[in-house]
């Protein structure tokens, strides 16, 4: 105890700053540290991720087998998926989260601040157990990311360290989750109502109670694989009574859901960013809220969509259909009230604008390939096809990914203080649109012609196309190195030029953290502010 | 006592979350090596589980000293039981997935198996011709060998009053410490923790009797499967609540709580009660049903 009290009085004399040296952020419980430890960890596996996804596409290139056995081509496509999902996306939005909420809403910091520096490190932790089974007899999971049984159990000695790993990495969300929703209820500043927060913050609320929800079944989930494996349950086994399609419906019941934990909070960062570059307040403030609520809510309960083919009873297959088309709706409301917000604005073409104005079309797209999707019956067609393959990427990286760099892009020098090169960031921004559509355009063609996805080798009618997403691949993947070193450029002093507090003309009427010095200071927000920016509203 | 970030208390430099990483993933790895049958993975889930174990003391023990110490104000509390709420929410969700498993078999999966209905399943009459619609089941494939479904109106029964009892006797506690009357809130958390650990034991019991007596296993097919998983999480879930609630009958005998500041209390109370209602759910469920 007097240690503790000790401890406490030295703090009261002086406001310290950070630790010295690597130990800083290993103990460090500034949501400004913890969110850079998530970005910085993010962009290492997106990078890993996005070398698995080069072996994928080199495979692909030309049909017949070229340089990986098709074992070692499923676990990439597997692990590709979990490392870019679980490493890459999720813990990018969590690390904008912990830089951007505080700051957002006028807090000290995260509401819970040791139990933040624990999401973090048990993230580091499910992830290191997810890569070691790269290296273990029999290799590592090749299901796919869905992990279905029986297949899944065929694995070799990974199969408990990517149970393991799944169960660690859910408990980094539910914590991090929790604190967010913490942090969102308890800590606003006075005047900041509800519906007078950032929406950014209204998406991550709701994202936030998503993952409480469905990681837990997730978890329960792969427990039943363990136990079918290990301790002779019959979960998944016809032969004990069970249902191998039982795991299909706990999967996707969290899977759905999850792609919405990694959508949410890019169109809150695209409703945050589109506003202050058209100079207008964004379009329909409330109405983004509700739609945000709405689409949480039918994620709930359209995962049978993932499942039309499995065989289930009709009447399952036409309510999955109807109640899956219903998302276009608030979702809709969402892309229309984005052009509305653009329209007659005094529109400017920064890298952040470029990015999110990318991700208003593409995700569009992307949109509109899982409505049709969403029909039952041509559904039959396309599934497990590279159709779908190129669906989710279109909402994933022209969506996600493209996102979190115009967010990168649009805060960094905010957290800086230092000016990323403009030039070369539009040139970042225009080689990753044009071969982002390379990449995933052509991949539609090839899933209507039926081209079946997590295939090693195709038929030779694949092989142009196939061959023309591979170059797409390559660009893309190379041009993100681009960004790489656009960043390492801007931490370390960037153009030399200083940018202002505000950074983006008018940004103060958006939001708080612009009403901060740039750099932001190590310690925000010490009493909460009077005054909160009103323009939105 | 403020920190320097005005009313709200931000601690600084956090070493027990490394700690905790560190241990899980160290008792994860041995456990993940013990089951591909590797030696040495049970010297690591000791290491690991010792780590857990001594962070958890250690992290328990910092902030019942700082809450003793008067270094959480109103704001601090409202977070705390913000997070124990989610926290037992996500609970919730883990055991609705095996409740949702047992719905699915009992209700769907059996009687496609069977053949009952024009559902999915109405061809699989022609792999298992025998097999009929029952529960319980092991299966067509006699999956497990015989065995004897466990009834309700013993030991389970017995449980269900023990278990409900001791949600009077925790809620006689709270009343004690909020009429600052130590000694009730002593008696009522010591009535607590005993009925806690005299159902774990009966539970003990009862799983001695279906794996020795009744050729019931957790190997029973799905029945088996469903019913020692159901069970058992919740005979874990009944462990640390007593354990939470002996670490908060030790810090009542040492003066720990107020009236007004006893988060640990209430947790600890929140999640007894949780524990308690997932059993009602079970005895339904899982045992009557």
């Amino acid at each position: 105890m007097s240690a503790v009290t000790a401890e406490h009085e030295h703090d009261e004399h002086h406001d310290h700053g950070p630790e010295k040296g690597l130990l800083r952020w290993i103990i460090t419980t500034n949501h400004k540290d913890i969110g850079t430890l998530y970005l910085l960890f993010a962009l290492a596996m997106f990078f890993v991720g996005g070398a698995m996804a080069l072996v994928i596409r080199a495979e692909l290139f030309e049909p017949g087998m070229q340089f990986v056995s098709p074992q070692f081509f499923n676990s990439m496509t597997t692990m590709h998926a979990l490392v870019m999902v679980f490493g890459a996306v999720m813990p990018a939005f969590v690390g904008f989260a912990n830089w951007q909420i505080p700051l957002m809403i006028g807090a000290p910091d995260m509401a819970l601040p040791r139990m933040n520096n624990m999401s973090f490190w048990m993230l580091v932790g499910g992830i290191l157990l997810l890569a070691s089974t790269l290296f273990m007899e029999g290799g590592a999971p090749a299901s796919g990311w869905t992990l279905y049984p029986p297949l899944v159990l065929q694995t070799g000695a990974a199969l408990p360290f990517a149970i393991f790993a799944v169960h660690m990495l859910g408990i980094s969300s539910i914590m991090g989750a929790i604190n967010i929703i913490a942090t969102i209820f308890n800590m606003r500043a006075p005047k900041m109502t509800l519906m007078k927060m950032p929406l950014f913050v209204w998406t991550w609320l709701i994202t936030a109670f998503l993952l409480i929800a469905i990681m837990p079944v997730f978890a329960g989930a792969v427990t039943m694989l363990l136990t079918d494996r290990f301790f002779d349950t019959s979960f998944f086994n016809a032969a004990g009574g069970g249902d191998p399609v039982l795991y299909q419906h706990i999967f996707w019941f969290f899977g759905h859901p999850e792609v919405y934990v990694m959508i949410l909070p890019t169109f809150g960062v695209a409703s945050t960013i589109i506003p202050v570059f058209a100079r207008k307040p964004l379009f329909g403030y409330s109405s983004m809220v509700y739609a945000t609520a709405a689409i949480a809510f039918l994620s709930f309960i359209v995962w049978a969509h993932h499942m039309f083919t499995v065989g289930m009873p009709i009447a399952g297959e036409l309510y999955f259909m109807y109640a899956t088309m219903l998302i276009a709706i608030p979702t809709g409301v969402k892309i229309f009230n984005w052009t509305a917000t653009m329209w007659q604005g005094s529109m400017t073409f920064e890298t952040p604008m470029l990015f999110s104005i990318a991700f208003v079309v593409l995700f569009t797209l992307g949109g509109f390939t899982g409505l049709m999707m969403a029909l039952a019956p041509v559904d039959f067609q396309y599934h497990d096809t590279y159709f779908i393959v190129a669906h989710f990427h279109y909402t994933l990286v022209p969506a996600s990914i493209f996102i979190l760099m115009a967010g990168g892009y649009f805060w960094l020098p905010k957290w800086t203080g230092n000016m990323y090169d403009e030039k070369l960031a539009k040139f970042h921004f225009w080689l990753s649109a044009i071969s982002v559509n390379i990449l995933f355009f052509p991949q539609h063609f090839l899933g209507l012609a039926g081209m079946p996805r997590r295939i090693p080798d195709y038929a030779v009618q694949f092989a142009d196309w196939n061959m023309v997403s591979s170059i797409g691949a390559f660009i893309f993947g190379f041009s993100q190195l681009l960004f790489l070193y656009i960043v390492i450029k801007t931490i370390k002093g960037g153009t030399g030029e200083k940018v202002s507090d505000e950074v983006w003309e008018d940004a103060h009427k958006h939001g708080l953290e612009w009403t901060l010095p740039s750099p932001v200071p190590y310690h925000t927000f010490a009493t909460p502010p009077e005054k909160i920016p009103t323009e939105h509203f | 006592m403020m920190s320097t970030q005005g009313a709200y208390y931000i601690p600084h430099k956090a070493t027990w979350p490394i700690a905790a990483t560190i241990g899980l993933m160290t008792l994860l790895a041995g456990f993940a090596n013990y089951l591909n049958g590797n030696a040495a993975g049970s010297t690591f889930m000791l290491i690991g589980l010792s780590i857990f174990i001594i962070m958890i003391g250690g992290w328990f023990t910092l902030q019942a000293t700082e809450s003793e110490t008067g270094m959480y104000n109103k704001g601090v509390g409202i977070s705390y039981r913000m997070a124990m709420m989610w926290f037992i929410f996500s609970e919730i969700m883990f055991f609705a997935v095996f409740f949702g498993t047992l719905w699915y078999t009992r209700n769907l999966s059996v009687d496609w198996l069977a053949s009952v209905g024009d559902g999915p399943g109405r061809s699989s009459g022609m792999l298992w011709p025998s097999f009929e619609s029952v529960w319980p089941t092991n299966g067509p494939g006699n999956v497990g060998g015989e065995y004897e479904p466990m009834g309700a109106f013993g030991l389970p029964l017995l449980n269900t009053l023990i278990l409900l009892t001791s949600g009077v006797t925790c809620t006689w506690a709270h009343h004690g410490l909020i009429e600052k009357n130590r000694s009730q809130l002593i008696k009522g958390l010591a009535a607590t923790v005993i009925l806690g650990f005299i159902f774990v034991a009966f539970q003990a019991i009862e799983y001695q009797e279906a794996y020795h007596e009744m050729g019931l296993t957790l190997g029973s097919g799905i029945y088996g499967s469903t019913f020692f998983m159901l069970t058992g999480f919740h005979g874990f879930h009944v462990c640390v609540g007593a354990i939470i609630l002996t670490v908060v009958l030790f810090r009542s005998s040492k003066g720990h709580f107020t009236p007004e500041n006893h988060f640990a209390f209430e947790a600890a109370a929140w999640y007894w009660h949780f524990v308690d209602v997932v059993w009602l759910g079970l005895f339904i469920f899982v045992y009557m049903m």
